[in-house]
């Protein structure tokens, strides 16, 4: 199997407490994934983690073989609507530029090639004549396609969106659907946050089914079976959230994030 | 022109507009109290700087309040991280320590019986008139740098104000352009408070942002409309201030300022007061309007075309105040939709029209509501009496498609169209 995303032995808290429990798996290239969990089950912050936005307290993430810095041009990341202010000054194709920043570019100016990508990112999304709406104008569903567009001007390999298709309209989300699936066929990896169990058979290839712990992951035809699901959404496992609080009030120290599944314990 | 006059006007500017440019991140960072925070903080930095070394140099000031500043603002940062203290308790905690720490300085500064105590107090309250050709060559280079590096890193700032989670991932230096934004702000509040001093200076940063923003939705004239408001008021004030003897420049520009704000908030198209207000003025008389239609409407339908009615007449219908429906009835004839005999109004075709429209949007919704929404038909008449005022033709157009041209409401009265 072609890996695109691989998580080892994952351990990730907030304020001490354990949110992700030593998650391990390995995700296929030119998919569409699902991470698939109930509320709290971690989701987010799996996706967060992948992004080097929180720090693993042990375990580690790897994109295409490679630590994240090694790929970053070739990933894009699409966070939660809500995480923004949309009354912010901007209009729909300052956003969208906004996914043709680059370290290296940081000080120059827009160049014309960024605008022209960031115009075809647009007519992707159908939102080419809202190019210069104001971003507080648009609804929600336009908003989310803004932030696909900005995820398309990167011209990435993989794309980590976190909840794509909340609060989004039926035209929207048909439009996104139809999006990820060319993706696919271009051969990109799409790995998407997602709650709702009902839409998840429908949308993905392959599922990672989660809550705090991996319940399993792997083609969904393989996860998506009643055991599995029960498992996931069937209430919290006692013993593990048990645990997480008394770790979390005691502060108590989780293994040193140097931890390698490869490497022996001294 | 007075050259003296001059040279204060040129330093108060600099400082002024290149405090709104950096400031305006802070705003729209939801910040706006750190600056204050930064501000109350540079004290003790500069007394300290000004005992160890030579007080008339603003150069040695400067570096006090820059490294004290640093201090308090990554001592709020670690107050944040490192406990469960919410953002405006750390913001305080610091805020207060530092400037009592600062005055406690200052008051051994005046035992020591130091001459020269007059270049301390300025940073207390603005001394603007003091204003030296030194310092005037210090806030140049500063508003250069400050300017210079907003428009350097306009990209970074703009990414990091708007989704900083997304500017970390595509691998921007997040920590670079955090640190540089802090620097910058301040140098801001470093220069700024000369002129306005300590307690005015988050007026400096904030305000220019806050009234641009009610003029504009895009970030550059944002920070170029802020900088111009700063300038006038830094103009006027000093102006007031050199025509009025014994009036202080620091209050006068953050005076200005202020009403400039003020009046930005009142006035601004879209989201000032006035604007508001005057919708909600359009509003009412388009409802007001309405109701009157469709009460002349039904009683159309209940009496036959032509039915004349007076005002006390619709008065003993519904319930309205007689002047509304006075200003209401001379709306309506304005606009043609009825006429004025001697014993009472009708319908003209165009206002029979507008009736017949809020009629139908009345019952359209009523059958909404039993159909779709399962609600009881003598619950819906107070939702859909809202609700005939707001419906736009597109969503009567889906109303109409999704319940299938229906004939009656649910009440069994007929839906009125249009070529019926």
């Amino acid at each position: 199997m072609d890996k695109s995303i691989e998580v080892h032995n994952l351990t990730v808290s907030y304020h001490s407490k354990p949110v992700l429990w030593d998650v391990d798996f390995t995700l296929p290239k030119g998919k569409i994934i699902g991470i698939v969990g109930p509320n709290g089950s971690g989701k987010t912050t799996m996706l967060k983690t992948i992004m080097g936005l929180l720090d693993a307290d042990s375990g580690y993430t790897e994109i295409f073989g490679q630590p994240l810095d090694k790929v970053r041009e070739r990933v894009s990341y699409v966070p939660q609507r809500e995480s923004v202010d949309w009354d912010f000054p901007a209009d729909v194709m300052d956003v969208v530029l906004m996914g043709r920043y680059r370290k290296n570019n940081l000080f120059k100016r827009i160049t014309k090639e960024d605008r022209r990508i960031a115009t075809e990112a647009l007519e992707k999304v159908n939102l080419l004549e809202f190019a210069h709406r104001q971003i507080s104008q648009l609804s929600g569903g336009q908003q989310q396609r803004v932030f696909i567009a900005r995820s398309l001007a990167q011209q990435a390999d993989i794309y980590l969106m976190d909840e794509p298709f909340v609060g989004v309209d039926a035209a929207t989300e048909d439009a996104i659907l139809k999006l990820l699936r060319d993706m696919k066929n271009e051969g990109k990896t799409v790995v998407i946050v997602h709650h709702d169990l009902q839409t998840a058979n429908e949308y993905f290839d392959w599922i990672v089914l989660l809550n705090t712990r991996l319940v399993a992951a792997g083609p969904k035809e393989e996860v998506f079976t009643k055991e599995l699901l029960q498992e996931a959404y069937g209430g919290r496992l006692t013993v593990l959230s048990k645990l997480g609080d008394i770790i979390g009030s005691t502060e108590f120290p989780l293994r040193e994030p140097e931890f390698k599944e490869d490497k022996p314990e001294e | 022109m007075d050259p003296i006059f001059l040279k204060v006007v040129v330093g108060t500017t600099l400082l002024a507009s290149s405090s709104a440019v950096v400031g305006t991140f802070s705003y729209l960072k939801g910040q706006s109290l750190v600056g204050d925070a930064i501000a109350h903080a540079l004290l003790p930095g500069v007394v300290l700087a000004f005992m160890l070394g030579d007080g008339k140099n603003p150069a040695y000031l400067i570096l006090g309040a820059l490294v004290s500043g640093l201090i308090a603002h990554y001592g709020i940062a670690f107050i944040q991280n490192r406990t469960k203290l919410k953002s405006d308790t750390a913001v305080s905690l610091v805020l207060s320590t530092f400037f009592g720490f600062g005055i406690m300085l200052m008051s051994v500064v005046q035992q020591r019986g130091q001459g020269q105590q007059a270049g301390l107090e300025r940073y207390l309250l603005g001394k603007a008139a003091a204003i030296t050709m030194l310092d005037v060559y210090t806030f140049s280079a500063l508003a250069l740098v400050l300017l210079l590096g907003v428009a350097l890193f306009y990209k970074g700032f703009q990414l990091m104000t708007f989704n900083e989670d997304f500017a970390h991932a595509i691998g921007l230096p997040v920590g670079l352009i955090r640190v540089t934004f802090t620097v910058l702000t301040v140098l801001a509040v470093t220069i700024g408070i000369q002129t306005v001093g300590v307690v005015l200076m988050a007026a400096l940063l904030i305000t220019p942002a806050a009234a641009a923003r009610a003029w504009t939705k895009s970030l550059p004239q944002m920070i170029v409309l802020a900088a111009v408001f700063s300038a006038i008021s830094a103009v006027l004030g000093t102006l007031i201030s050199s025509a009025i003897t014994k009036m202080p420049t620091g209050p006068w520009i953050v005076i200005i300022l202020g009403l400039i704000g003020f009046t930005s908030l009142f006035i601004a198209p879209e989201k000032g007061w006035l604007f508001k207000r005057k919708r909600a003025l359009e509003n009412r008389s388009k409802i007001n309007r309405e109701n009157i239609m469709k009460l002349m409407y039904r009683q159309e339908e209940k009496r036959g075309k032509g039915n004349k009615l007076t005002s006390p007449q619709i008065l003993s219908i519904r319930a309205m105040r007689d002047e509304a429906l006075r200003v209401g009835l001379k709306d309506l004839k304005k606009r043609l939709w009825i006429i004025e005999h001697i014993d009472g109004f009708t319908l003209t075709d165009l206002g029979r029209m507008e009736g017949r429209r809020v009629v139908r949007l009345h019952r359209l919704w009523e059958l909404y509501l039993t159909e779709r929404l399962g609600m009881a038909p003598d619950h819906i008449h107070p939702q859909a009496e809202t609700m005939e005022h707001v419906i736009t033709p597109e969503i009567e157009a889906l109303l109409i498609k999704e319940l299938g041209m229906p004939q009656r409401d649910p009440h069994k009265s007929l839906i009125p169209y249009e070529n019926e």
